[in-house]
C-alpha cells in the first residue's frame, strides 16, 4: 500500500472538520434564503435591477461556494492518514486545470455583461425631460436640500455669505435666488416623477444614501455630481450618510417623503416658501 | 572553511546577539513578537467596538456589563464618560484597529516575520543580502509602532477618519477631534512604516535573486519563497506611492498646500484658505497603494498555506507552475483594480466599467489557486495537526471571503453593498481572517525551528476550533448585516429605522467576537509558555522536505555548517512511489526512483 493505491481513512478530526464545513454551508444558505435578512423594501424604478443582479451573482457564487466547501468537506472526511499508507503522487493535469480556468473565465464574463447592462441603465442614461431637480448639499452633519422655486432657476451662492441659518451661502438678493426653497434634512419628491439630484458638499466627503431607493453617491467638495431616479412607492423613507465624515456621521440622517400627487408636493413647497419668506 | 565561518560569526554579547542583532532569525522573532503585541492592542480596540455595536445606547445594555463599562470609564475618561462611549472615541477605535491590523500586524508579521526567518533558511543562504539594512528596517518599524500608539495619547485622541484617511477629512485639522495631532502622528507612523517596508522589500528581492544556493533554481523554490519574492516586489512598487501621498497630505495640513483640498470649503462659517486641490486624488493614490497592499498581506498567506497543506497532505502541491503563474498574475493585476474601491466616489462611471472588468479578471488566478489547493487534498493522507487545521481553515475562509468579493467587484451590485457590513465581512474574511489563519499555520509549523521546542497540540486544537467557529460567526454573518443595509463606521446603528432587523444579529456577532478574542489568549499562553517549557523539538518534526528541516532546531548564527547545501530536487517530493520514506529532502540526490 506504499504506492498510493490505498483508500485513506475516515478520521475523527476529518469528520469534525468536514461536518463543520457542511454546517457553514447550511447556515449560509439559510441566511441568504430566509427573507429575514434581506434588502429594505425597494422603492425606485431602477432598484429591482440592482436586486436582481445581486440575486444572479448570489446564485453563481452560491453554487461555487457549495461546490468548493462541499468538496473540501468530502476530502478532509475521506482522506485522513492511514498508518503507513501513502498518498497519491500526482501533481499536474493540464486538461483539468484548463477546463476549470475556462469555466471560471466564461462565468465571470457573463457576470461582467450582466453587471454592466445594469450599470449602463443607471449611469449611461438620460433622465426624462419632466424630471425635477433637487440640489443636495452634505455638510457636517446635516443634509441641505434646495429647490429652484417658481422661476425654475437656482440662485447664486457665495462662500462668504454662510451664516448659522444660511447653510449654503445662498444670495437672496439675486433675483433667481429670492424664491429658492431651502430645507434641512427634509426632502419631498413626487411619486413616479423622475428626480435629478445635484450633489455637493461644503466641507468633507459625505455620501447621499437612500436605502430603499438603492441610491448611494458620494458628495464630494469641489465637485458637482448628478444622479437620477424615479420613486415608485409613496411614503416616508430614511436618508443616511454612507461615507465617514466625522464624529456626527452616525446621526447625519434625513427624511425623504414621496408625495402621492403633484398637488401635495406643491402644497409642501408653498408652505416652505411662506415659512422662509416670513423668516427673512 | 569552518574556521572562516566561525570567524565570520564570532561569539557576541547578549545585546548584540538578541537585541541589536543582524541575524535574520533574531530580527524575524523581533518582528513577530512586536507584531503580536500590536495585535493585542488592535484586538482589544475591536472588542470595545463590538461592545458599543451590540448595545449602542445605555438603555439597551444588560446590567451585567455595568462593571466593564465603569472599568473602561476609569481607564479612558476622555473616551468613555460615565459609562457612555463618545462617538469620536468609537471612530478613533475604528481607525486605529484598521491601521494597526493591516500594517503593524499582517504586513509586519507575514513579510517582516516569516520573510526574515524563512528566506535565508529555505534558499540555503547564511543571512540576508544586507543584514544591517535588515536590522535598520526592524528598528524603523518599531519606531513607527511607537509613533502610531502615541496617537492614542495626544490631545483630541487618535484620528477618526478610518485607516483609509480620506481627504479632506484627513487634511483639515479642524474637521474633528483627533484630526489635529493624532492625524499628524498617524501620517508620520505610516511614512516610517513605508520606509521600513521598502528596506525589507529591497533586501528580500536581492537575497532571493542572488543568494540561492547551488541547485536552487527559481522553479525549485518552496511556494512560500515565491510568495515572498512577489510580495517584496509589490512592496517596492507600492510603498513609495503611499509615502509620497502621506508627504503631500502632511504638506496640505502644515505647509499651506492644497493637493487634496478644493477651494470654497466652509467650516463653522469660516471660509478655508485652500484652493485648487482634488479630494479624489488622495483616493487614487491611496488605493493605488492600498490594493496591492491587500495582496502584500494575502500572497504570503497563500504561499505559507500551500507549503503547509502539501506537507500534511503528504502529497505534492497540485499545479506548482500554475501556482507561480497565478501569484504573478495576481500581483500584476493588483495594480489595475484600485478603482473598485471608488465606484461611488464620483469617479467617471466609464472607469467604473473598466475596473469591474479588471476586478473580475483578478478572480481567475485566485480561483486557480483554490482549485489547486483542492487538487492537493484529493487523494491525500491528511495529518490533522494544528498547523494543518489552520491551513485548511485558511482555504475555507479565503473561498468564502473571495466569493463575496464578486458582488462588490460588480459595480452595479456595489451600489447597494458599498460602505456596508457586506464590505466589512468580505475584507475581514479575505484579508484578515485568512492571513491570520495562514499566519497561525506558519507559527505552529515553524515554531520548533524558531525556538527548538514544540507548541502544545491540545491547546493548539482548542485555539483552532474556537477561532474557526468564532471567525465564521463574526465575519460571515456580517454579509447579511450588509444586505439589510447596515452601514460601516456607524457608532449607533439603532438611529435608523431600516436597521432594526439586525439588532439581534449584532449582539450574536459581539458575543462570538468575545469568544474569538478569548481564543487568542489561549494561543498567546501556548506560544510564550512553549518557548520555555515546550517539548524539545527534533530536527524535522513534521517530516518536511525543505532545507531548514535539516538544520538543528534552532539553527545557529550563519545557519549552515561549513558548506552550503546543494539542492537536487523540488520541495514537494511526498509519497513518491517506491521511495524509502514518504518524503524526500530537497538535498537528496535523485537515485533509482524519482518523479517529475
Amino acid at each position: 500500500m506504499a504506492d498510493g493505491s490505498g483508500n485513506g481513512r475516515v478520521t475523527a478530526p476529518g469528520v469534525v472538520l468536514g461536518g463543520m464545513l457542511l454546517i457553514v454551508v447550511v447556515i449560509s444558505v439559510w441566511l441568504f434564503v430566509s427573507d429575514r435578512y434581506w434588502f429594505p423594501a425597494v422603492a425606485s424604478a431602477h432598484g429591482p435591477a440592482i436586486d436582481g443582479l445581486f440575486m444572479d451573482v448570489l446564485i453563481v457564487t452560491g453554487i461555487a461556494f457549495i461546490a468548493v466547501q462541499g468538496l473540501m468537506a468530502y476530502f478532509v472526511f475521506r482522506f485522513g492518514e492511514n498508518g503507513d499508507e501513502r498518498a497519491s503522487h500526482w501533481h499536474e493535469n493540464a486538461k483539468v486545470e484548463g477546463t476549470l480556468i475556462a469555466i471560471t473565465a466564461v462565468t465571470l464574463t457573463v457576470l461582467v455583461f450582466l453587471g454592466q447592462s445594469v450599470w449602463a441603465s443607471i449611469y449611461f442614461s438620460e433622465p426624462p425631460d419632466d424630471a425635477m431637480i433637487v440640489e443636495v448639499t452634505g455638510q457636517q452633519f446635516q443634509w441641505v436640500f434646495r429647490y429652484p422655486g417658481p422661476d425654475g432657476v437656482f440662485g447664486r451662492k457665495d462662500v462668504n455669505m454662510f451664516t448659522e441659518t444660511n447653510y449654503i451661502g445662498l444670495d437672496r438678493s439675486d433675483p433667481a435666488g429670492a424664491d429658492d426653497i431651502v430645507t434641512l434634512n427634509q426632502m419631498h419628491i413626487v411619486l413616479n416623477r423622475a428626480v435629478r439630484l445635484r450633489l455637493h458638499s461644503t466641507d468633507v466627503i459625505h455620501d447621499f444614501h437612500l436605502p430603499n431607493q438603492r441610491i448611494k453617491q458620494d458628495t464630494v467638495p469641489g465637485m458637482s455630481l448628478e444622479v437620477w431616479f424615479v420613486p415608485t412607492v409613496a411614503g416616508q423613507f430614511e436618508i443616511a450618510c454612507a461615507e465617514l465624515c466625522g464624529l456626527g456621521h452616525y446621526r447625519m440622517k434625513g427624511f425623504l417623503t414621496v408625495d402621492e400627487t403633484e398637488d401635495q408636493f406643491q402644497q409642501w413647497l408653498d408652505e416652505q416658501l411662506e415659512f422662509q419668506t416670513a423668516d427673512d | 572553511m569552518s574556521t572562516t565561518v566561525e570567524h565570520a560569526h564570532p561569539q557576541l554579547g547578549f545585546a548584540r546577539k538578541y537585541i541589536f542583532s543582524t541575524d535574520h532569525k533574531v530580527i524575524a522573532i523581533q518582528y513577530i513578537v512586536t507584531a503580536m503585541f500590536m495585535a493585542v492592542i488592535g484586538g482589544l480596540l475591536s472588542m470595545m467596538m463590538r461592545l458599543q455595536l451590540a448595545w449602542p445606547t445605555p438603555n439597551v445594555r444588560p446590567g451585567i456589563l455595568d462593571p466593564i463599562w465603569s472599568l473602561l470609564s476609569n481607564i479612558m475618561p476622555d473616551g468613555i464618560q460615565s459609562g457612555v462611549m463618545l462617538p469620536e472615541f468609537y471612530l478613533s477605535l475604528v481607525t486605529m484597529h484598521g491601521t494597526i491590523m493591516v500594517f503593524f500586524l499582517f504586513t509586519a508579521i507575514l513579510t517582516g516575520g516569516f520573510g526574515n526567518f524563512l528566506i535565508p533558511l529555505q534558499i540555503g543562504a547564511r543571512d540576508m543580502a544586507f543584514p544591517f539594512l535588515n536590522a535598520l528596517s526592524y528598528w524603523i518599524f518599531l519606531l513607527s509602532c511607537i509613533v502610531i500608539l502615541a496617537a492614542l495619547f495626544v490631545t483630541g485622541g487618535a484620528p477618526l477618519g478610518g485607516w483609509t484617511a480620506y481627504a479632506p477629512l484627513s487634511a483639515l485639522p479642524e474637521a474633528g477631534p483627533g484630526q489635529a495631532e493624532g492625524m499628524t502622528l498617524w501620517i508620520l507612523a505610516i511614512a516610517l512604516f513605508a520606509v521600513s517596508g521598502l528596506m525589507g522589500g529591497l533586501n528580500y528581492v536581492t537575497t532571493l535573486l542572488t543568494m540561492r544556493t547551488k541547485g536552487m533554481s527559481m522553479m525549485r523554490l518552496p511556494l512560500t519563497q515565491w510568495s515572498l519574492f512577489i510580495t517584496a516586489t509589490l512592496g517596492i512598487l507600492a510603498f513609495p506611492v503611499l509615502l509620497a501621498a502621506g508627504i503631500l497630505l502632511l504638506f496640505d495640513r502644515t505647509g499651506g498646500t492644497s493637493f487634496f483640498v478644493p477651494g470654497g470649503l466652509v467650516m463653522g462659517q469660516q471660509v478655508l484658505e485652500h484652493t485648487g486641490g482634488h479630494p479624489l486624488l488622495w483616493q487614487h493614490l491611496f488605493w493605488f497603494f492600498g490594493h496591492p497592499e491587500v495582496y502584500i498581506v494575502v500572497l504570503p498567506a497563500m504561499g505559507i498555506a500551500s507549503d503547509v497543506l502539501s506537507t500534511f497532505c503528504r502529497k505534492p502541491i497540485f499545479g506548482y507552475r500554475m501556482m507561480v503563474y497565478s501569484m504573478s498574475a495576481i500581483a500584476f493585476l493588483s495594480f489595475v483594480v484600485w478603482g473598485h474601491h471608488m465606484f461611488m466616489s464620483g469617479m467617471s462611471p466609464v472607469l467604473g466599467s473598466i475596473f469591474t472588468l479588471t476586478t473580475l479578471l483578478i478572480a481567475i488566478p485566485s480561483a486557480i489557486k483554490v482549485f489547486n489547493w483542492l487538487g492537493t487534498m484529493w487523494g491525500a493522507r491528511i495529518r490533522f495537526v494544528t498547523p494543518m487545521l489552520f491551513a485548511l481553515g485558511f482555504v475555507s475562509m479565503f473561498v468564502t471571503g473571495g466569493l463575496s468579493g464578486i458582488f462588490l467587484g460588480t459595480s452595479a451590485a456595489d451600489i447597494a453593498m458599498h460602505d456596508t457590513y457586506f464590505v466589512v465581512g468580505h475584507f475581514h474574511l479575505v484579508m484578515a481572517v485568512s492571513p491570520l489563519f495562514a499566519g497561525f499555520a506558519g507559527l505552529y509549523y515553524w515554531f520548533p525551528k524558531m525556538f527548538g521546542r514544540m507548541m502544545n497540540e491540545t491547546l493548539g486544537k482548542v485555539h483552532f476550533w474556537l477561532s474557526f467557529v468564532g471567525a465564521y460567526i463574526v465575519f460571515h454573518t456580517m454579509h447579511s448585516l450588509g444586505v439589510v443595509g447596515h452601514l460601516r463606521r456607524i457608532y449607533d446603528p439603532s438611529q435608523y429605522e431600516f436597521l432594526q432587523p439586525i439588532v439581534g444579529m449584532n449582539i450574536v456577532i459581539s458575543m462570538a467576537a468575545f469568544v474569538l478574542g478569548a481564543a487568542q489568549v489561549v494561543f498567546l499562553f501556548n506560544f510564550f509558555s512553549s518557548i520555555f517549557w515546550g517539548k524539545k523539538a527534533s530536527v524535522n518534526p513534521w517530516n518536511a522536505t525543505t532545507l531548514e528541516w535539516e538544520l538543528p532546531s534552532p539553527p545557529g548564527h550563519g545557519n549552515f555548517g561549513p558548506e552550503l547545501p546543494t539542492v537536487k530536487r523540488w520541495p514537494f517530493d511526498f509519497s513518491v512511489p517506491g521511495a524509502e520514506k514518504d518524503y524526500i529532502m530537497q538535498t537528496e540526490s535523485p537515485k533509482e526512483t524519482t518523479s517529475g
